[in-house]
């Protein structure tokens, strides 16, 4: 149970980062490499946001000012991510997919170092807003930090889900991800949807980085490790659905608490359940979990 | 002054091979791979552990059986990515080799028994090269030791890659299935274009050990595949030339600040960035490379799996611009040309 409670934790931050992965290859066709990256930046700007605003508040004050900071942290990361876009994908939009490839690795790279030149490379510390005492409720420990994760990412799933599936603009990424041309032709402003979609797969990435950084720390290179991890949720659960990478991410997340706490697996091998997993579903279900096949044309 | 130059020369040495081999898979298989960071680990691993055996048996050390044993086991290595990911394509075969790379690099740093973990090798002794003394303070030895290979691998990948096998090559690439359909055995070419690009990528290996004197997991991450790579998308993807070419250029990027005595101004992280706004740059301006593809004088041939780009002409379009049915004609010429 304890390992399902962790395991769940680290799945909803996954699932977080991979909708972001998800949402573009959907419309785009492309992974984009800069994704951790822009989580980071995303993540440095809450948390000078956070210190700024935090001296001498206490509470529930310190919780408001928590939650601001996470707001600033989307804002900066969606900007992040429709510059990004704007400069380094679109003018490769008809190019061969080796480009935006390297272009979006080019991106990951620039960010990393900027970072790395401008905030040092030290890591920082997120302090939490409140005591982090865990509750025992029938042996199982969670803290208030993993409620919170847990909170936060089901929330966002959740609206995710919603705007998706309700909305015109919703409707408008779905037209998209089907066919670029005809949703042209149908009066969609496709430029417009995948500005859009890059500014909410890397608003919620910057929240995913908050609450990695809860748990964690914040330093340049944090995000290399927890885009690789959640692209392999997206491609578990199936890249380009949405729901495919939320359960991709749980799944992941379940696999890795477990690996380490139930098979024994050594610690500094634990990356490397997320990769044999990923190398596993590619060969046996390349379309993931919910993926349907594509028949190859001939 | 001259031995910071000396260091270049080896450096751009180095990253010629990796490239060269690089090319292979990606220029001419085809195939997007980012596992030569893998290749190179276990070259260069094999190497130190050689090395360090040999001095704890109070022998000494010819590197000849280095290069045997790290291209063998990277060769083996390629068999063991390349089998498996066959049957994927572009960006999927792109992740399933970086994953394959990060195992490696998760092994390493963890098999401490073997690979003595994060700490990995150092002050290591010189070694010794068909019997001639490599002497660690004149670097000379080294920059003609490495180049000699560099012109060894030219040649041998040049002549590959004119030959039948690498017209079979080219067709498996452009069209798979026109190229099964003319009696060419798919994988084998395949698996075939990742155990020698694996190999050869383990001499590379051997030699930044040997010139080091010193090994470290930590030089083989993932960035490293991905800089490989972008040597040969820079100089031009399925041509040999061009490797080289974008090998010496990159290490030269990386070092200029150091060329330029800026390196005590300059932070480190700005080679990095200014790496990075090539790679971009690079990608906008002009994704096809600096040296296009030699081709055949055939109309409207489709570009590459691996997205190199253009026709005779060159130019970002010729994906676009072609249909499926010429790519498919090209394919059938080549291989009738390599049968005959």
């Amino acid at each position: 149970m304890q390992h399902l409670v962790n395991g769940l934790t680290l799945g909803g931050i996954y699932a977080l980062i991979a909708l972001g992965y998800t949402m573009v290859y959907g419309i785009l066709k492309f992974i984009n490499f800069a994704h951790g990256e822009i989580l980071m930046m995303g993540t440095y700007a809450g948390l000078f946001t956070y210190n700024l605003l935090r001296t001498g508040l206490q509470g529930p004050a310190l919780v408001g000012v928590f939650f601001v900071s996470v707001l600033v942290a989307m804002v900066a990361g969606g900007t992040l991510g429709v510059v990004v876009e704007r400069i380094a994908y679109r003018p490769l939009r008809r190019a061969p997919r080796l480009a935006p490839l390297l272009s979006a690795i080019g991106v990951s790279i620039i960010l990393m170092n900027l970072a790395g030149f401008v905030f040092g490379t030290k890591s920082l510390k997120y302090e939490y807003p409140f005591s982090n005492k865990p509750f025992v409720v029938g042996g199982v420990s969670i803290t208030p930090n993993q409620l919170l994760i847990l909170g936060v990412s089901v929330v966002m799933m959740v609206l995710l889900k919603l705007f998706i599936d309700r909305t015109r603009m919703g409707r408008a990424m779905r037209a998209t991800s089907l066919d670029q041309d005809v949703a042209r032709l149908m009066g969609v402003s496709v430029d417009t949807i995948i500005s859009l979609t890059f500014a909410i797969g890397s608003a919620l990435a910057a929240v995913a980085g908050v609450l990695i950084a809860l748990e964690f720390k914040v330093y340049p290179t944090m995000g290399t490790m927890a885009g690789l991890k959640a692209f392999v949720a997206a491609v578990v659960g199936g890249i380009g659905n949405i729901s495919g990478a939320m359960i991709g991410g749980v799944l992941l997340g379940i696999l890795e608490t477990f690996g380490v706490a139930v098979l024994g697996i050594p610690v500094g091998l634990k990356d490397t359940i997320a990769f044999t997993v990923l190398i596993i579903i590619l060969l046996v279900k390349p379309a993931g979990i919910l993926g349907k096949a594509i028949r190859e044309k001939v | 002054m001259i031995n910071f130059v000396l260091l270049l020369l080896v450096y751009m040495g180095i990253y010629s091979i990796l490239a060269l081999s690089q090319n292979l898979i990606t220029g001419f298989g085809g195939m997007l791979s980012l596992a030569h960071a893998a290749f190179f680990a276990i070259g260069s691993y094999t190497t130190a552990i050689m090395m360090h055996s040999a001095a704890q048996a109070g022998a000494g050390f010819d590197l000849i059986w280095a290069f045997m044993l790290s291209a063998l086991l990277s060769g083996l290595l390629g068999v063991l990515i390349g089998l498996p990911t066959l049957r994927l394509r572009g960006d999927y075969l792109a992740i399933a080799t970086l994953g394959f790379g990060e195992i490696t690099r998760n092994v390493i740093l963890n098999w401490d028994s073997l690979t003595r973990g994060p700490m990995g090798f150092s002050g290591l002794a010189a070694p010794k090269i068909l019997g001639l003394q490599l002497d660690p303070t004149n670097k000379w030895g080294y920059v003609i030791m490495t180049w000699l290979v560099v012109a060894l691998v030219f040649l041998l990948l040049r002549r590959l890659t004119r030959s039948r096998i690498g017209r079979a090559l080219d067709a498996v690439r452009e069209d798979e299935i026109a190229a099964w359909s003319m009696g060419i055995n798919i994988t084998q070419y395949k698996v075939g274009a990742f155990i020698v690009g694996a190999l050869v990528a383990g001499f590379a290996g051997t030699l930044w050990t040997a010139y080091n004197q010193s090994v470290s997991p930590n030089s083989f991450d993932f960035l490293l595949s991905v800089n490989v790579l972008c040597m040969v998308v820079l100089g031009g993807l399925g041509n040999h030339w061009g490797s080289i070419l974008g090998a010496v250029l990159l290490v030269l990027v990386a070092e200029l600040p150091r060329l330029l005595g800026l390196s005590s101004i300059l932070p480190p992280q700005v080679r990095q960035i200014l790496f990075g706004v090539v790679l971009v740059s690079m990608m906008i301006f002009r994704p096809q490379g600096i040296i296009v593809r030699r081709r055949p004088a055939l109309p409207g041939r489709r570009a590459g799996g691996g997205g190199s780009s253009g026709g005779p002409g060159g130019g970002s379009g010729g994906r676009a611009g072609s249909s499926p049915g010429q790519g498919i004609g090209d394919a059938a010429v080549d291989v009738s040309g390599g049968d005959a």
